[in-house]
């Protein structure tokens, strides 16, 4: 840990450029390689239409339009994940179970107050945020304070949540029917994009404005490469933590409040089901170092469109329901053999032939 | 002192009066062995059922134990057998295990009812089962498919997660019309019964520009996911559209998609099956025998067409 960390000390201002380009070169790369793939499979699979949809509005269409619609859920929470990864250099695999409570508060909150008026949605929206948070916060308190590790410590909220789900709403799959409610997952009238989309962009404006008037990403990254010596600085090492789960817990309730809108319903048994796994594998496509430290959360959210280019490209070829999952799992092992250190260094060898460089500088996002 | 034996003989009168009160008209003692209702939309109303069914007043006490741990179920079991019930209901949470449990009750003289699910042994260790016949929901469904004789049937088709009774049931009779040709397979895949994983498998196929008049959906809340994106991409269903829309479980949600007429059709999956086990304990009770080992429970299909309000009340779950 320690020596790593001096490595990248020395050794940051001469690769900093680089390494902030190379690490979106496997997300970027996967990306690219889906996307020629599908090309060369099918020359329309990325046609465009405007279409009426059935409110009689004007709507894109094409696959496209559904990758970038589908991953929005994944994409918010990847951005939340990659900062707790950088922060704790562990995951929250209780992020679908949040996500699952954040949404059940809402309907919960849209269904008892009679007219479901903007001002209800903004304080359902509000109330599941709050209630994201103080989940987060417990998480948080776990591995910041007990010092936990945070698979273990998420593994009593992802155990429990479903079921803390089920009190708010009871067994059945409750609906709440509201243009507003559609116009959150679906379209706003006269617009032709899908907000999700929107939302996934504003979530990233915000994050971006973060790293760029807070010392946020400056800090985490601090804590994460060495939290011994962040403390030694001044940094408030367990606020940071903390901090990083509340901020996921956010992530967990807009994704919640995207799904509940999508159908307006929700079904607290397979509201964002397994989506824990995706978005930690999102983080690691994304080149970011799952024990922490350095991280470009730009790289995630790549990563998390990767993820949902790849199970588009599965659902148009058609393959079997018994065997999709197993064609997921081969197409991410290449993906993750392709980030590996391992395969990195090979890269850089052949690299350095060519060049006839220096010697090699290990960036291993730490 | 004598105060002392007079307290204690009036004490034994009154229990011997209350002895004698309940003599007349004996608790039938059940022990109910089930899932909890958080599982599901289908649990929670089969559980509700068997608390309005097995009541004092109608001469039941019961005893009930829930959980999805098989061990735990089994200890419950034991438990009950141990209070001396005189029946014992168990919906299980995993098929094996049951039979040396299944020995000691019939060792005590309790008699077994399974619901909902049957339990791997011998068909003596039970006096009867009452179950669904998800294959028999399957084979309605299709039978009402064929009946609306479109001159040509494209489906899709979203199965619930692989293996479990329900997708098994219900894949089956749509699979052998697609095997002989009667219908085509535009797609088939599992939506895992994730409402929105259902929505990205339509989306993809209206991507593809592919033509398809039906969706048969596994459930209700993939049948909801289906038509939220037939309706952004502006596609009509329902009675009067161009695509058939079904569905499975009779969610009252969903049944009012029926009256509104949004969907076509709608098929059940009774939790309600209570009531049958209780005319059989009161036949064995008044001396009477059983016939058959597993009952079936009877389980309709709703069309948009046809269903009422009633049929919403009677029948919606949730």
């Amino acid at each position: 840990m320690k020596k790593k960390a001096s490595s990248v000390e020395t050794g940051e201002l001469q690769i900093k450029n680089k390494g902030d380009y190379s690490q979106l070169l496997i997300p970027l790369i996967s990306l690219l390689v889906l996307i020629i793939f599908n090309v060369i499979r099918d020359v329309g699979f990325f046609n465009i239409s405007i279409i009426s949809n059935n409110q009689g509005y004007k709507v894109l269409s094409g696959n496209i339009i559904s990758i970038l619609n589908g991953a929005s859920e994944l994409a918010i929470l990847a951005m939340g994940m990659t900062l707790v990864t950088a922060a704790c250099g562990g995951q929250d695999i209780s992020v679908g179970a949040a996500a699952a409570i954040a949404g059940s508060v809402f309907v919960k909150i849209l269904r008892g107050g009679g007219a479901i008026t903007p001002g209800l949605v903004i304080v359902a929206f509000l109330a599941c945020c709050a209630v994201a948070v103080v989940f987060g916060a417990f998480n948080g308190t776990l591995v910041a304070v007990f010092n936990i590790q945070p698979m273990i410590a998420t593994l009593i909220l992802f155990t429990a949540g479903r079921s803390i789900a089920y009190w708010i709403n009871g067994g059945a799959t409750p609906t709440v029917t509201s243009p507003i409610i559609n116009a959150l997952g679906g379209f706003i009238p006269g617009v032709p994009v899908p907000t999700p989309i929107f939302i996934v962009a504003i979530c990233g404006i915000i994050f971006a404005l973060l790293f760029k008037f807070t010392n946020l990403g400056l800090y985490t990254q601090a804590v994460g490469i060495n939290h011994r010596a962040a403390r030694l600085n001044g940094i408030n090492t367990t606020w940071v933590k903390l901090l990083s789960f509340m901020i996921l817990g956010i992530c967990c309730a807009v994704s919640g409040v995207i799904a509940v809108g999508r159908l307006g319903l929700i079904n607290h048994e397979t509201l964002l089901l397994e989506i824990e796994m995706d978005a930690i594998l999102a983080v690691a496509i994304g080149g970011n170092a799952l024990g922490g430290g350095k991280f470009k959360m730009a790289g995630s959210v790549l990563g998390a469109y990767a993820i949902q280019t790849l199970t588009t490209t599965l659902y148009a070829m058609k393959v079997p329901s018994t065997s999709i999952k197993a064609y997921k799992a081969v197409v991410i092992i290449l993906i993750v053999l392709l980030g590996s250190p391992v395969f990195k260094e090979a890269a850089n060898k052949i690299k350095l032939r060519f060049t006839g460089g220096k010697e090699p500088v290990t960036v291993e996002g730490k | 002192m004598k105060r002392a034996i007079s307290l204690l003989l009036a004490m034994m009168l009154i229990f011997a009066l209350a002895a004698c009160g309940g003599g007349g008209s004996k608790l039938i003692k059940v022990g109910i062995i089930n899932n909890p209702p958080s599982e599901s939309g289908y649990r929670e109303a089969n559980v509700k059922d068997f608390e309005t069914v097995f009541t004092e007043a109608n001469g039941y006490e019961a005893k009930t134990a829930y959980s999805l741990n098989n061990d735990e179920q089994l200890n419950a079991a034991q438990q009950f057998i141990t209070d001396g019930v005189d029946y014992l209901l168990i919906s299980a949470a995993a098929t094996t295990g049951w039979d040396s449990i299944l020995a000691d009750a019939k060792e005590a003289g309790i008699k077994v009812f399974l619901f909902d699910r049957k339990i791997d042994t011998d068909e003596s260790n039970y006096e009867a089962a009452v179950v669904s016949d998800m294959r028999q929901e399957g084979e309605t469904a299709v039978a009402w498919l064929l009946g609306q004789g479109l001159d040509e049937y494209n489906v899709i088709h979203i199965q619930g997660a692989m293996g479990s009774d329900a997708q098994i049931g219900r894949t089956g009779p749509l699979d052998e019309l697609f095997a002989d040709g009667t219908m085509n397979k535009v797609v088939q895949q599992t939506a895992t019964w994730d409402e929105a994983e259902a929505k990205s498998i339509v989306e993809s196929v209206i991507n593809s520009g592919e033509s398809f008049n039906v969706i048969y959906a596994e459930n209700d809340g993939m049948a909801k996911g289906a038509v939220a994106a037939l309706d952004e991409a502006g596609i009509t269903h329902g009675v009067g559209g161009d695509v058939i829309i079904m569905g499975f479980d009779c969610n009252k949600w969903a049944l009012e998609e029926l009256l509104a007429g949004n969907w076509n059709y709608d098929g059940q999956c009774s939790p309600f099956q209570a009531e049958v086990i209780s005319g059989m304990i009161k036949t064995l009770e008044d001396g009477g025998s059983l016939t058959a080992k597993t009952v079936i429970s009877e389980e309709k299909g709703f069309d948009a067409t046809t269903i009422t309000q009633t049929d919403i009340d009677t029948y919606g779950l949730g």
